[in-house]
């Protein structure tokens, strides 16, 4: 069953081009890397996913809503379905971490306080944050902890679709193994679909299924990474060297 | 090493001898030496860099400009050098300009299309501020169906961040109105003997038209500044995104709570700033005209109607509106940019106090017209 299924997405900025009938379907249980050189609407294609961003054509489903044609009550739900992690973490600086976390809980559910306390102290333990730091509050932590925390709010309501842009970026290697390593236990623990926008070529290798590269305002190559030099396409010529 | 030129002329021949470390901060200097150069008759050109021991890409950049120059004067130019590393600079830098002079070049803003640019740009801000407005008269009616939706804790935030912490300002910006006031019109009113009529003028004056317009003013420059200021740098962060994407509705999260707390506050700013100005204008007379205090709480009961209190009051909610909404209007409409947040910044204000100017000179002609 496919998670997200895109068909023929047109997305004009100005009179610019972005997209010009884009395919793409997301299965159950994958981790799939949105790709392409900079400039060809990766991110744009992902924020169009999560609702954030109009497109001007063509069709995007995700967990089988047509996000086009959505009711507000319908989006609501499938806002719930989802977790996104946004590039520099994007977590509410007026929150500590835990509160971060929590907020969706408490707002969407009716658990008591110490129940969401435990949920909060599991997701910050999974993401490998400290207890301690829970209480800390988004000025006072390091990016690569953003990171963390962010994915864990974005975890918070265990949801079954995951987005993450640029997850890797500005993380030093170390972090960033640690957090390739993170994504590949969360999807055999939690059974994620993770949708994800990469340039980091060492976190291409190690935790993406399938890739659709984007080149030229259409998808040049979908498909498992181990044959994606195959494709004749000029960025992943330059690119999987 | 210190850098230098020196002109060697030979019959029709000139060579610049170059000397020492050519860099940015050197190459003005050389510019103006070989500038003034007389060139006639000259036929060749030598530029010598044989005592150079290094150039950086802005000496090589004006080396290169230098021989273009030349030629195209019709006059055969040569660079010598032997160090290698000074050559490779040199290619470099001829290589991309090469490079740049392809690139296509961006269409110049023309002063024709400037007019009809100015007048759709200022069109689709109206709409966009339509846009806003609908979306916030939806969330108004999504407020009042459900009691749970109304967000108290955010409510009670703002009220203390816009109102309890502009009690302080309000208070003293609105005593020292009510004491300039009553020392002009005291000056002028003391020649005609009219020494009693100063709290006719106060009462008026304050409670109607300067304590509500001196409230909304300090307001749009603290809250309303403020509200775009946060409410920019959050969608700067992408804090809004993340709230859409958690099915947070910033209207109701951010926007609503604002505006209401503001809607609350202001009228009892206002109120504040009525007896702060009213004081002031208080302790002038007793100073200068020998006004006493039982004498003025008389006169005032006798002369200034409780309309004109009412009427102040009411329009605080109103202002309020005004200023929240063009607060956050103007911190949604923020650009992924550092300077738009200034820029923004600075429009919520003025545009805002303009608005409750504008709003005010409606309520005077209205009020007066219907005889209140």
């Amino acid at each position: 069953m496919s998670v997200i299924k895109v068909e023929g997405v047109r997305t004009v900025f100005g009179e610019k081009i972005v997209h010009d009938g884009l395919n793409l379907s997301i299965e159950e249980g994958e981790i799939y890397g949105l790709l392409g050189p900079s400039g060809c609407g990766k991110t744009t294609l992902l924020r169009e996913m999560v609702m954030l961003q109009e497109f001007h054509g063509g069709k995007i489903k995700v967990l089988d809503y047509d996000i086009k044609s959505i009711k507000h009550k319908e989006a609501q739900t499938l806002r719930k379905n989802w977790g996104v992690l946004f590039q520099a973490g994007a977590l509410f600086s007026s929150l500590s971490i835990k509160d971060n976390i929590s907020l969706p809980l408490i707002e969407y559910t009716d658990l008591s306080q110490k129940m969401i306390d435990e949920i909060v102290d599991f997701k910050i333990n999974i993401v490998g944050l400290k207890p301690g730091d829970a209480d800390l509050f988004p000025s006072q932590i390091s990016g690569g902890m953003k990171k963390k925390a962010g994915l864990a709010r974005a975890l918070a309501m265990d949801p079954k679709l995951l987005f993450l842009d640029e997850p890797t970026s500005g993380l030093d290697p170390i972090s960033a193994r640690e957090f390739d390593e993170l994504v590949l236990k969360l999807r055999s623990l939690l059974g994620l679909s993770i949708v994800m926008v990469s340039h980091d070529l060492q976190s291409i290798y190690d935790t993406l299924d399938r890739v659709a590269i984007i080149d030229e305002k259409k998808i040049a190559y979908e498909g498992s990474i181990k044959d994606v030099t195959t494709s004749n396409s000029a960025f992943v010529q330059t690119f999987f060297k | 090493m210190k850098s230098a030129v020196s002109l060697n002329f030979a019959n029709e021949k000139l060579s610049l001898d170059f000397s020492g470390e050519l860099n940015l901060y050197s190459v003005t200097t050389l510019q103006n030496s070989i500038f003034h150069v007389n060139l006639q008759n000259i036929e060749s050109i030598v530029i010598n860099l044989k005592d150079v021991n290094f150039i950086d890409t802005a000496a090589g950049l004006f080396l290169v400009k230098l021989e273009e120059d030349y030629n195209a004067k019709n006059i055969r130019t040569t660079i010598v050098t032997q160090s290698s590393t000074v050559l490779s600079t040199l290619e470099l830098v001829k290589l991309q300009r090469i490079s740049t002079q392809i690139d296509t070049k961006v269409e110049k803003q023309r002063l024709l299309n400037f007019p009809h640019k100015m007048i759709t740009d200022y069109f689709l801000g109206f709409f966009s501020f339509m846009e806003f407005f609908g979306k916030l008269m939806m969330t108004k009616i999504s407020y009042m169906q459900s009691f749970k939706n109304i967000r108290f804790k955010e409510i009670a935030f703002e009220i203390n961040e816009s109102g309890v912490k502009a009690l302080g300002i309000v208070a003293l910006t609105s005593f020292l109105i009510g004491l300039v006031v009553a020392y002009q019109s005291a000056y002028q009113l003391k020649i005609y003997g009219a020494n009693i009529f100063i709290v006719d003028m106060l009462g008026i004056s304050i409670l109607r038209e300067l304590a509500p317009l001196i409230t909304a003013i300090v307001i749009a420059g603290r809250s309303g500044s403020a509200f775009t200021a946060q409410i920019g740098a959050m969608k700067i962060t992408q804090e809004l995104d993340a709230m859409k994407t958690m099915g947070f509705d910033p209207f109701a999260f951010l926007v609503m709570p604002r505006i209401i707390a503001l809607m609350i506050v202001l009228p009892i700013l206002i109120f504040v700033a009525d007896i702060m100005g009213i004081l002031g204008g208080m302790i002038v007379s007793y100073i200068d005209l020998g006004i006493t205090t039982n004498l003025f709480v008389d006169r005032f009961r006798e002369v200034v109607d409780a309309k004109h209190f009412f009427i102040g009051i009411l329009k605080g909610p109103f202002f309020a509106f005004l200023i929240a909404s063009i607060g956050i209007y103007r911190g949604l409409v923020v650009k992924d940019d550092t300077q738009s947040i200034g820029f923004n910044t600075t429009k919520s204000v003025v545009e805002s106090i303009f608005a409750v100017i504008v709003c005010d000179a409606l309520f005077s002609i209205a009020f007066t017209n219907l005889g209140i």
